[in-house]
This record gives structure tokens, sequence and C-alpha cells, in this order.
């Protein structure tokens, strides 16, 4: 178990990371969003033991961070922002250093490095210099140098960050096959990452938590969740909009696209829990519309992301 | 214990492969080694002298290191702190002190290397006659400390930049001051206004009269003292300097 409490750093006068606390237990893969500059990587390197806080403190595992910080800093594995690794050495030799720094020798060591080469894909590049390889490559040497030692705590800043989709989805699967028996807490830019691989999303804006819930859960937030949207073949939609106005269970509705050939509607629900999809379709139906394709709105990530981060943006743009 | 010395051993080994796996390490060599041989033979006269020393060999150390070992120190943290390693290497389960000793080691290891390597000078003055050895090796001993000073040097200024230009100025100035402390015009510029024995403390910490005693083949206790705390010293700072990093 990860416990943050009242974690707080400040930069001169300017208050990077205030107040944060939380707890992440195993099995959990948290996602830490937020803008550039919200603190998620300070906060990160505060819990890893990079940063001293300025106050608060990170208990890895019963661990004190500051207090016992070698006996934290044995159970976490740490991939920082940008991929780090020293570009002279050899993947293999890098690793080989990480493992004895670890306190893996001989042969134990061997074979450990051995097994995380092939892990991450490395075989081919391992008597490559690191600053030979490409961004992808580099990227796997630094994860791979993270889960070196099995750590039962995993802090990854953007481990993404720079792949190509392929790779994406490897580090993902990797990520979420090793969630079962360890704590996770990465950071991302990317939403559908955290749909795809995190059990719980913090948001972080201006140093401070805004939002800590499940993707579901932030998703519900979102105003489109709920919402119902047929495309239909072109008709007189607009009439269509109008009459459905006081339709029973909806709350009202409009129009979201509309092409040559066909148009699209969007019907917002009285109640989300129990969106009258049926009765709208043989609504439709009946009135002699050929309907395309129908879906339910789960709600979105980067709408609720604006809307926690910058509170007035949804009032400025309407 | 047993971790202290393993975790030093482990930090020491991949710098000093580090040195060897760039071209800094071959430069820095030949470059010593030239000047070296340009200082003893050209501006000392080591032929014309005519005596089977090294005097006129290690005269000119402390004005060579002056110059070299910063170039070596400056890259200790600041490369670190360019690449973002440091971010790796300092969430790792060792001491900042591991750490700190290890990357000085290596440094002063190379370095070691590096006046090793200057053995032929050695080899000529036995040919040419009957030097005394026990001084030589005393002077070598005595360059080694030096070398370490100022190293301990650089790897301070190496903590406070991630610019390495920024840290080999600030460290040859650092070590010129240490230099030319005891020197008459650096003195004269005290010796005006301040006391006596703040003259004395200020002239104490130059490298000269130390260096000067030990390359005369007599190892005194008070020179071993000094250039070990000023290695203790900035090596303490350094480790200071990194515990307030600010941001990485």
């Amino acid at each position: 178990m990860i416990e943050v409490s009242h974690l707080s750093k400040y930069f001169g006068e300017n208050n990077a990371v205030d107040d944060i606390s939380f707890t992440v237990g195993k099995g959990e893969v948290l996602g830490f969003l937020g803008p550039n500059a919200a603190g998620k990587s300070t906060t990160m390197r505060m819990i890893t033991g990079f940063l001293p806080p300025t106050s608060g403190t990170a208990i890895i595992g019963g661990s004190d961070i500051i207090g016992e910080s070698l006996a934290a800093r044995k159970k976490i594995g740490y991939l920082p922002e940008n991929a780090p690794a020293y570009p002279d050495m050899t993947v293999i030799g890098f690793l080989g250093f990480i493992a004895g720094m670890r306190g893996l020798s001989g042969d134990s060591k061997r074979r450990r490095v051995e097994e995380i080469l092939e892990r991450c894909f490395l075989t081919e590049v391992r008597f490559q210099t690191i600053n030979t390889l490409s961004k992808g490559f580099n990227q796997r040497v630094c994860f791979a140098q993270s889960i070196l030692h099995d750590p039962e705590y995993l802090i990854m800043d953007e481990p993404t960050d720079g792949l190509d989709p392929n790779q994406k989805y490897e580090i993902r699967a990797m990520i979420r096959e090793m969630a079962r028996h360890k704590t996770i807490i990465l950071s991302t830019h990317i939403l559908e990452e955290v749909e795809e691989v995190c059990t719980r999303v913090i948001i972080i804006a201006k140093g401070r938590i805004v939002a800590d819930d499940t993707p579901e859960g932030l998703m519900a937030r979102s105003a489109l969740h709920g919402t119902i949207c047929f495309t239909i073949k072109k008709g007189d939609g607009k009439d269509i909009v109008q009459n459905m106005n006081d339709f029973p269970g909806i709350e009202k509705s409009e129009i979201v696209n509309e092409s040559e050939t066909e148009m699209t509607l969007r019907f917002f629900p009285k109640e989300t829990s129990a969106p009258p999809a049926d009765l709208i379709l043989q609504h439709l139906l009946e009135k002699g519309f050929s309907v395309e394709t129908f879906f339910m709105e789960k709600g979105r990530l980067d709408e609720v992301f604006r809307m926690v981060t910058i509170p007035d943006s949804i009032e400025r743009e309407e | 214990m047993k971790d202290f010395f393993r975790n030093t051993a482990g930090i020491l080994r991949r710098e000093f492969a580090d040195y060897f796996g760039s071209p800094v390490a071959y430069v820095f060599i030949v470059i010593f080694l030239l000047l070296c041989g340009f200082f003893t033979f050209s501006l000392s006269h080591f032929y014309e002298i005519g005596q089977a020393d090294l005097r006129t060999f290690f005269e000119w150390h402390p004005w060579i290191f002056l110059f070299l070992v910063p170039a070596v120190g400056m890259r200790l943290w600041a490369e670190e702190r360019r690449t973002g390693t440091i971010e790796l290497i300092l969430t790792l389960p060792i001491t900042l002190t591991e750490v700190i000793l290890g990357k000085f080691l290596a440094a002063w290891l190379f370095i070691g290397v590096a006046l090793l390597l200057t053995f032929p000078m050695v080899l000529t003055v036995i040919y040419l006659g009957d030097p005394d050895l026990g001084a030589v090796v005393c002077a070598y001993f005595g360059s080694f400390l030096m070398a370490g000073a100022y190293l301990s040097v650089g790897s301070m200024t190496s903590a406070m930049t991630r610019n390495q230009v920024v840290s080999f100025i600030l460290s040859v100035v650092i070590c010129l001051f240490l230099v030319l402390a005891g020197w008459p015009p650096v003195t004269d510029i005290l010796s005006g206004w301040a006391p006596v024995w703040l003259v004395d403390v200020v002239s104490g910490f130059s490298f000269m009269p130390h260096f000067a005693s030990i390359q005369r083949g007599v190892i005194d206790l008070r020179d071993l003292c000094y250039f070990v705390s000023v290695i203790f010293f900035m090596l303490f700072a350094n480790g200071v300097i990194l515990q307030n990093r600010r941001a990485a």
C-alpha cells in the first residue's frame, strides 16, 4: 500500500504541490492526470524519494520515504519522465549495473537480466549502446530497469510517451498483467490510456487533487453521459427534434451533425440511469425514418478533464 | 558496511568504465602527457639543469591540474543532471554518500592512471643518473593527493549546475584561489587592512606549500591532513548541495 499524506512542495514562492493525500492498494492502477505543470511529476518525485517534500510524507508498504528512505526505495520501481539512461552504456551493461545496485549478483543477476531483456523485447539490441537506440527502445530500456527487481510498487511517469501504437499496446498489456500483484501509479496525458489500464484516476490541477474516482465514475460526470445518439437517413429531421422535446423521459434533444444524406441526433434523457432508448427507436421507426446506427454515450474523459481542471471552461464556451 | 563497499564499488566501476567508453579519457590522457613533457623539457630545461631528479617535472603539476582536473570533474554531476539519470541513481536504494564517493573515486582513479602513464619520466632519470626513488614515489603520492583535492572542488561545482562550462569555470576559479592563496600579490591585498591571523589563515589554504613539502620527499601529517580535509569538506558540500537540490 502506498499512503501519501499531506504532501506539499514549494519551489521558492511557487506552490507546486499543495497538500495532496491519497492511498493506493494492491491490485490498483492509479492514473495521474493533469495539465502540464500541474504537479504530477513533482508528486511522483517526492513519492520516490528524489525530491524532499516541503511537508508531508509518503509511506511505501510501511516504510516512510523520508525516515526509512532506503527500505522504501528498495520496494519501488521507478520510471522517470523522459526515460533517462546512461547513453554510453550498452543495454545489457546498463541493466546489469542497475541489477547490481538492486543487490543482485552472480548467476541470479545474469538470469534476471536475460529474463527482463526477453520480456521487454530488448534481446535484439542488447549489445547496442543506449545513445544509438530509437525512442521506443530507449523507453523500454528504462521500463525494463524499473521492473528489474520485481518491485511491489511501480511508479511510472508517462510510461508510453513517444511510443508507436503497437509499442503502447505492448506496454499497456504488461502493465495490466503486472497490476494483479502490484500497486501501480502512472501519469499520462493520454486519456484513452486511462480508460484502458487504470482502475482509478486522480486529476491534479495547480498542485491540488480536483477529482479522485474510477474512470467510469469520471465519465459519468460528463454532460453527455447517458445521452443517446441516433444517426438516421436524411428526412425532415429538424421537425423531429422539435416534436421530441416533449417525448416522455427526454429532457431535450439536438442535432449534432448534418450531411447531405444523413444526420445525427442526440437525446438527453431525464434519468441517465434509465434512458428510453427503445421507445425513441420505436418512435423513429414508426415515423418512417431509417435508423443507421445508434449508441449510448458513456461520457467523455476529455470533457470531464477540462471541466475539472479549468472550472469555468464550460461556461466560457457557451 | 558490506553494502556500503558493494554499492560504492558498483558506482565506481560504472563511472570508471564510462570514462574509457567515451573519448574524454583518451583526450585527457594525451593532453596531460603532452603538457607534462612540454613543461618539463621546454620550459624547465630538464636536460640543461643536469640533475637526475623530477623536480622540474612535478613543479608544473599544480598548473597542469588547474585546467585539466576541472575538465574531468565538470561532468560528474552536471552530466547526470543533463541526461536526467540523476533521478534514476538517487532513487536507487543506495545512499548519497555511496554515490558521491563512488563517482569521486572513479574520477580520481582515472587521474591516477594518467599520472602513472608518466612513468617514462622516471625511467629516464633512472637511466640518466641515480635519483632518490623514495622522493619520486613521495612526489607522485603528493601529486595524486593534490589532484584529489582539485577534483573534489570540481565535483562540488559540478553538482551546482547542469551546465558543464559553468561548472568548469567555477571550479578553475576556486582552484586558482587555492593555488594562489599563499602567493604574495594575493596576500598583499589582504595584509593592507586585515589582521595578520586572517592573512595567515587565507595563505594556509594554499595548495602550494603543502605540495612543495611533499614534493621534497617529506610526508608531513599536517600536509596529509590538509589535502584530506579539503577533499572531505568539498565532498561534504557536494552532498549538501545535492540534498538541497530544487528541481531535476
